[in-house]
């Protein structure tokens, strides 16, 4: 028997009905107690975070122009990166999502190898290709007399390196759960296979796209790794504020918690920001 | 020529349809075959989002596929409409913008394809519908508008797959009615897929039978219903359909055993008999020149104000017939499943006319 409910609430129609008798109510201690350190873990460093933030020096802090530089970089080159990532990502999740494509299932997880990959190690691969004396970077050098390390750009690429995949994975999932019968209606209606994408295709997976773009804005917000290896810690060009951060927590570590703070309260503001944007149905 | 002139060949792992289909600019035929006769697939190759294996398609004088010729035109050059079974209304478009996409995408401007879908909404009287979204409109509303956004392409051939089967009873019949209103006023070549005898039979001047791939039976409504060739189409019209070799008044039947028919025929045979025309009888009925057979009562059940009551191991011990009696006479002679019960029909009854195979 389930245990008698305290008030009749009337079952929400969108969800499956729960089943009676297993499972409500009543949690097991060996896995309450496991998802409830779990949760703790997540949630008090970033409690700590806001305990600890020397709050009296917000302003100073803050309005800095080594902090508001740092803020500014990143801001742009994140935007950058996951236009970026948009860009080439979607083309390549088509690719991925298309039915009967051979080889897909290997390039799949070709494109996934940057997700468990080590940033640092991201950065040293970027540099052996487009370093200044690297596969591509050093012909380019010789031409242009262009070279990608320490540039903001850098910093792009580094960012894109990590974000892409994000992208390209959220992408083609939602291609592969929409329902492709609306391209063949298409079709039949005399679009041609570019039309298709343009104006059926990619709105109906555009709220996976929105989700990717994300996911990947926020991952290229918070990338270090890559980037201090590929692109250095220029401030002005290539400290974004990971990197400041870090930075600062050597010379100034309050300074440091404060910027954390705010690293934190852009990323959060963002995807609550974009979620209720993105999550709306037809 | 003008109309739709097609031979499809598609194989897919053991099915394999082959088919020959005529319609005519102005006709409406009905494709009808059971599931998984190859119904989806003739219409998914007319389409072009099937490639045939062998044969070909004309439609009003123009090749669109012809494997030996190596001719396969995409579905956007096919000038072929199709309206699918859940309608497929893009969800991110209004109802306007779903009847203008065609339009559209054929290179007509936003203005233009708005006004002249506007213009087919009027016409199929959904004007008020036009800023609505499609998930928002009801079923019969949702299917006038994949027919208003198929026709506004102007298709020189419109193909219809289950056209009422996703709506409720009492919408199916009164959208039935006004799709044949429409289907008349479209003017070119209409094939409409269904499994439904009665929509097949409103909806359309000619009907096709499919089954396991191949048409075995075609004509007008009333011809098919009159005149079964198959099992299945005999069940579609509900009529009792036998089989046999005929000598004279006898039908000796595939089975075994012997039908006395109402007319005079020699050679292979089809016998037709409506279920109301089967009598049955606790005991061995007595009298007239009768087909009587003994057998047991396999299932009942209700059809329209009287019973079907399907009566196995006849006639000659195997097949058997269904028939229609009232529900009084159900209580009267006690017939449940399993009961031994004498089927009888009279000779008369019995419609019999020649196997054309």
């Amino acid at each position: 028997m389930p245990a008698p409910t305290r008030s009749a609430r009337p079952v929400t129609p969108t969800r499956p009905e729960r089943r009676a008798g297993a499972g409500q109510g009543r949690v097991p201690l060996l896995l309450g107690l496991p998802a409830l350190v779990a949760l703790v873990f997540l949630l008090l460093p970033l409690v700590g975070l806001l305990v600890r933030a020397p709050w009296s020096r917000t302003v100073e802090v803050l309005t800095s122009p080594t902090a508001l530089q740092a803020l500014r970089l990143s801001l742009v080159t994140a935007t950058a990166s996951t236009a970026l990532s948009v860009a080439l990502g979607v083309p390549l999740a088509w690719l991925l999502a298309r039915p009967g494509l051979r080889g897909a299932a290997l390039l799949r997880a070709l494109v996934t190898v940057p997700l468990v990959l080590p940033p640092v190690v991201g950065g040293v691969a970027l540099f052996t290709v487009l370093g200044r004396s690297g596969l591509l970077g050093r012909p380019l050098y010789a031409l242009t007399g262009f070279a990608f390390p320490f540039t903001p750009y850098a910093v792009v690429l580094a960012q894109l390196f990590v974000a892409l995949p994000y992208l390209v994975l959220a992408v083609e999932g939602a291609l592969r759960a929409a329902d492709r019968r609306y391209e063949e209606a298409a079709a039949t209606l005399g679009a041609r296979p570019g039309t298709v994408f343009w104006r059926v295709t990619l709105p109906l997976v555009g709220p996976g796209v929105g989700a990717g773009a994300v996911l990947a804005w926020a991952r290229a917000l918070g990338e270090f790794g890559a980037t201090i290896t590929f692109a250095g810690s220029f401030p002005g060009t290539t400290r974004t504020m990971p990197l400041e951060v870090y930075l600062a927590l050597e010379t100034d570590p309050d300074a440091a918690l404060l910027l954390a703070v705010l690293l934190l309260g852009v990323s959060v503001a963002v995807l609550v920001l974009l979620r209720d944007r993105w999550s709306g149905r037809w | 020529m003008s109309g739709l002139r097609a031979e499809l060949a598609v194989r897919r792992g053991s099915f394999a349809l082959s088919v020959r289909l005529g319609v005519a600019a102005g006709e409406v035929v009905a494709l009808v075959g059971p599931n998984g006769a190859g119904k989806s697939t003739a219409l998914r190759a007319l389409a072009g989002l099937l490639a045939l294996d062998a044969g070909s398609i004309t439609l009003d004088g123009r090749v669109l596929a012809d494997p030996a010729a190596g001719v396969h035109r995409p579905p956007y050059e096919r000038g072929v409409g199709v309206v699918f079974q859940d309608h497929l209304l893009f969800p991110h478009l209004t109802v306007l913008d779903n009847v203008a996409f065609g339009l559209r995408a054929t290179g007509a401007t936003r203005a233009a394809a708005r006004a002249a879908a506007a213009v087919w909404l009027e016409r199929l009287g959904i004007a008020e519908l036009a800023p609505a979204r499609p998930r928002t409109v009801s079923g019969g509303q949702a299917q006038r508008v994949a027919l208003a956004r198929a026709l506004a392409t102007r298709p020189g051939l419109l193909l219809l797959d289950e056209p009422l089967s996703a709506l409720d009873a009492r919408t199916r019949l009164l959208v039935r009615s006004e799709l044949r209103r429409h289907l008349q006023e479209f003017g070119g070549a209409a094939l409409v897929v269904t499994h439904d005898p009665v929509d097949a039979a409103v909806l359309a001047d000619r009907l096709v039978v499919l089954e396991g791939g191949r048409v075995v039976q075609g004509g007008t409504p009333a011809e098919v219903a009159a005149r079964p060739r198959t099992d299945y189409v005999a069940r579609l019209v509900g009529l009792n359909l036998l089989r046999g070799e005929a000598e004279g008044r006898v039908l000796r039947l595939v089975g075994g055993g012997l039908l006395h028919v109402g007319a005079e025929h020699r050679g292979p045979a089809h016998a037709a008999f409506r279920p109301a025309s089967v009598s049955l009888f606790t005991a061995r009925p007595q009298g007239s020149p009768r087909n009587v057979w003994a057998g047991t009562v396999g299932g009942l059940e209700p059809h329209g104000d009287g019973v079907r009551v399907q009566v196995d191991g006849l006639p000659g011990g195997t097949g058997s017939v269904l028939a229609e009696v009232t529900p009084a006479a159900v209580a009267a002679l006690d017939l449940r499943p399993g009961s031994p019960v004498w089927a009888a029909v009279k000779a008369s009854d019995v419609q019999v006319y020649p196997d054309a195979g």
